[in-house]
């Protein structure tokens, strides 16, 4: 197979069509193919984690990942995370009642890292949200704020 | 990233065979490979995907120990009650490893195969000179910023080190390395650098890991991995140990012992000098530091990476005394 694929990805319980290359990582597909602009791309190198998605209920790195390779597996991208309303998941609640941002622009990638560390059993106490939220960095430093909000959001959920 | 074809392979056999032409290359977590393309160190024109082949991703319980598919995640490995219970140190390896994303991606046969942090390897662009990535174009890191480079196992013509925590425990722990149609102990899985540092493993054109075994000993059961790095989580080793130890039925005299080591060396570096030194021996701080000493009698520092002449063996002394209950 060379040239441009026609491949068909379930993203947030909808399939979408694309026309793309093989080299088209997932980050990019989202965000230049489908206007999902809510995961971002910040190294692009597996290193920051603004780009994670779920994929079949676990938390990668969309910037290393193909797109090719996840056609037939559910993603789950920041925009399927609030309910239909409107209403916003309680991570997303909980990081804005604790302010657990500056920028923002890495606040995605930890959210969608956070809702996964609260699913793993992961968020018990601020030292292992610590540990298991270390994938996604903060240049902001907001990160006293992002562990309150984790640990609210596990508290709520437990 | 350069343009590349997209292959699907539907079995093992297709996937071998496909990997044997020029430029081609497997991808498995994709954390190696899409990461060393976006860089300019791999320029594959055909990326071959083997994650949807079945059958090479459990974790089996065998008579003599356990077998681990090459296509198993880091993460399903670590959530293993049998791995954390029976091989410690493997599972504590996996933990103090990258991050959980990119635990959920890399595959085991993936992670032993991961290529050398070191940045000008990883820069080809600022740097054409490496001899891993250009053979004979000589080494941009000597007479560069060496801190996070090897101090054993070096040679003219390289000093990046091996990043890897898993294969440090699995050396330690006497791993086989299964490629389907041969197996090949850890400790001759890797090769040291010399003349040829482009050429990291035994792995022939067309060979897959198919799954790591690590027998089960009481070594085994009794072991940790103790990773020492600039920060907290999410970072390479400074220096890191694996190891495992069996006493005598007195408790305190060592019948078997096991050392690894990682971010020291330019492969996972097993001590077997120190080893000797504590077998039969009744453990005691002094004689595990004088023991660990010896590790670095021909180590070879660059300046920056000085320091881990010095911490290596502070880092074995300690796993020693972690494992030996004397923390």
């Amino acid at each position: 197979m060379t040239g441009t694929l026609q491949i068909s990805l379930d993203i947030n319980g909808q399939a979408h069509a694309l026309s793309i290359e093989p080299r088209v990582t997932l980050l990019d597909a989202l965000r230049e193919n489908l206007c999902l602009t809510g995961t971002k791309k910040g190294c692009d190198q597996g290193q920051c984690g603004a780009c994670t998605v779920h994929i079949d209920g676990q938390r990668v790195l969309s910037c290393l990942t193909l797109a090719v390779q996840v056609e037939g597996r559910q993603i789950e991208t920041i925009e399927g995370l609030s309910g239909d309303d409107g209403a916003l998941h309680a991570v997303q609640a909980a990081f804005v009642e604790h302010d657990a941002f500056q920028c923002g622009y890495c606040t995605p990638g930890q959210i969608m890292s956070a809702v996964a560390c609260i699913r793993e059993g992961h968020a018990g106490s601020n030292e292992e949200i610590r540990e298991y939220m270390s994938g996604n960095l903060c240049r902001c430093g907001a990160y006293n704020n992002i562990v309150a909000a984790v640990r609210q959001a596990a508290e709520f959920a437990s | 990233m350069r343009a590349f074809s997209y292959q699907r392979a539907s079995s093992i056999d297709e996937a071998r065979k496909a990997s044997l032409q020029a430029g081609a290359v497997l991808l498995a977590g994709g954390t190696t490979v899409l990461d060393l393309a976006k860089c300019g160190v791999m320029d594959p024109w055909l990326v071959i995907d083997i994650t949807h082949l079945s059958g090479l991703s459990g974790i089996e319980v065998t008579d003599d120990g356990v077998t681990i598919g090459g296509l198993a995640k880091m993460s399903a490995v670590v959530e293993d009650d049998h791995i954390r219970s029976a091989f410690p140190a493997v599972a504590e390896s996996l933990s103090l490893a990258a991050s959980p994303q990119l635990r959920n991606m890399a595959t085991i046969g993936g992670n032993l195969l991961q290529r050398t942090r070191c940045s000008y390897f990883r820069d080809p662009g600022a740097f054409p000179a490496c001899n891993k990535r250009n053979p004979g174009s000589g080494c941009s890191a000597i007479g560069g910023v060496t801190r996070n480079h090897a101090v054993l196992g070096t040679s003219e013509s390289c000093i990046a080190s091996y990043p890897g925590d898993l294969a440090v425990a699995l050396l330690a722990l006497d791993a086989t390395v299964d490629l389907g149609l041969r197996k090949v102990p850890i400790d001759a899985f890797f090769l040291l650098p010399g003349t040829t540092p482009e050429k990291e493993t035994v792995l022939q054109d067309g060979e897959i890991i198919t799954a790591v075994s690590i027998p089960a000993s009481d070594a085994a059961r009794n072991s940790t991995y103790l990773k020492v790095r600039d920060r907290q989580s999410y970072e390479f080793a400074a220096a890191s140990a694996a190891v495992g130890i069996e006493f005598e039925a007195d408790g305190k005299t060592v019948r078997d012992i096991r050392i690894a080591l990682g971010g020291v060396a330019t492969k996972p570096w097993r001590a077997r000098g120190i080893e000797s030194a504590l077998i039969g021996k009744v453990l005691d701080a002094g004689a595990i530091e004088k023991a660990s000493q010896q590790l670095v009698d021909d180590a070879v520092s660059h300046g920056d990476n000085h320091y881990k002449v010095k911490l290596a063996p502070r880092v074995v002394a300690r796993a020693i005394m972690k494992v030996g209950g004397m923390l």
